[in-house]
């Protein structure tokens, strides 16, 4: 909705505004939906798995999966992974067309931008690559995620001190390296798939 | 079967273990006793696999745990069980589901032959009618019963006990302690008990090893270890 005020704002300048469409899809699509969708993750299941894995550690029930003879990567961090890579991209989905339908709110019916330019103008300007180009961001922040709370969780113990506090070191290490992970790994995204 | 060598280990330039030597025979259990923070729980990792000496070994018939890969280490840890001091009874899991996983994750048991072994080491830790039940809504001493169950449902040949009765009261802690005892009259396991229950312990144990600044102080009989005229192990009887 702020990209539909200041999108119409910018565009209006030069007399584009018709383009608020093309410009809302194309900036949620490509890039504003994975990373947001992402970093929202980060702090919602991101923290949790890196707590819930820490505690684990902790209370040494990841002790108890070795002493089985079984492989703690298997129960811990796999399903996390895969859930990662199915939900980042629906997530990211559903980013993008709450955001887009949220600047048709603001462009359409508040600032006069008509249904049939916002939308057409968008299925004209946005292709298949843009949203390819947001599918495999996403997937690879759902990777970075995934990959980053799970290790900080499981090694919670080895890096950040036994207890309590080294959970709480671990969850926090875990959201930040995550957070600008996704944002480093997005500027070479964009840089190949520009 | 238990043969520990001159383990020796140090966490920050601590040493925590400076050369601990002995051995423990098929179907023995012995206690190992000491003061807090003495190196018995990280000695007992050791005998585990969990942790790795930097000096000195633990051979389980003529395997060497601390040198072992991982295959010959599960391979290993598939004749162990260990009853952790917290129980480390998975969160997520009920009491039955939590006994239950060594077995439907590495048996190829059917539902049903699981389902009766689990129920049939439930009722031997009294527990019968709290598998439902989730770790964070039973008492500790039903969470020891529980981890206890879920160590014995594989029918190991070695059983290592971490503190099992520490927290609970004496009533209960004795009840665990007479588990255990029976657990291995059933079983004949060889085991090592962490404790500090001196002497309930005495009695079902055959041997006991007692540490003291990183070293064996004293290894004998329970008999042995009470008749004792060191100070230390004096002073460690009678508070």
């Amino acid at each position: 909705m702020v990209l539909g005020f200041q999108g119409f704002y910018s565009l209006s300048r030069f007399g584009s505004d018709a383009f608020l469409g093309p410009m809302v899809g194309l900036a949620l699509i490509k890039e504003l939906g994975p990373v947001i969708a992402a970093l929202m993750v980060t702090g919602r299941a991101g923290s949790a798995i890196a707590a819930e894995i820490g505690i684990m550690r902790i209370s040494e029930q990841i002790d108890a999966l070795e002493l089985m003879g079984l492989n703690p990567y298997r129960y811990l961090m796999v399903p996390n992974l895969i859930a990662a890579i199915i939900c980042m991209p629906l997530l990211t989905a559903l980013f993008d067309v709450v955001g887009i339908f949220g600047g048709y709110l603001i462009g359409g019916k508040l600032l006069g931008v008509g249904a049939g330019t916002y939308f057409g103008e968008m299925a004209h300007y946005v292709e298949i690559k843009d949203v390819l180009e947001g599918i495999y961001k996403s997937l690879s922040f759902g990777v970075i995620i995934a990959w980053v709370c799970c290790f900080k969780g499981y090694y919670s113990g080895i890096y950040t001190g036994f207890g309590s506090e080294g959970v709480s070191k671990a969850t926090t290490q875990a959201v930040v390296m995550s957070s600008v992970l996704i944002l480093v790994w997005d500027y070479f995204m964009t840089s190949i798939l520009f | 079967m238990i043969k520990i060598d001159k383990l020796q280990k140090s966490f920050d330039g601590h040493d925590v273990l400076k050369g601990i030597s002995f051995e423990v025979g098929k179907g023995q259990v012995f206690a190992l006793v000491g003061g807090s923070g003495g190196g018995k729980s990280v000695l007992l990792k050791h005998v585990a696999g969990l942790m790795k000496p930097d000096h000195g070994s633990v051979m389980v018939d003529g395997l060497k745990i601390s040198g072992s890969g991982q295959k010959a280490l599960r391979m290993f840890r598939e004749r162990l069980g260990f009853l952790f001091q917290g129980g480390a009874l998975f969160d997520s899991l009920n009491v039955f589901e939590n006994v239950a996983f060594p077995l439907k994750e590495k048996s190829k048991l059917g539902r049903n032959v699981i389902r009766e072994k689990v129920m049939r080491e439930l009722e031997n830790v009294g527990l019968i009618g709290s598998e439902h039940r989730y770790p964070s809504q039973i008492s500790g001493g039903m969470v020891k019963r529980a981890a206890l169950a879920r160590a014995l449902v594989e029918d190991p040949e070695i059983m290592l006990f971490d503190e099992p009765t520490t927290g609970l009261d004496p009533v209960t802690g004795q009840s665990i302690l007479k588990l255990i005892d029976d657990c291995h009259r059933r079983l004949s396991f060889t085991g090592i008990i962490v404790t500090h229950e001196i002497p309930k312990v005495f009695a079902i144990v055959d041997r006991v090893i007692m540490l003291h600044q990183g070293l064996v102080r004293l290894e004998g009989t329970p008999s042995d270890f009470m008749e004792s005229r060191d100070p230390v192990i004096q002073a460690f009887l009678n508070g």
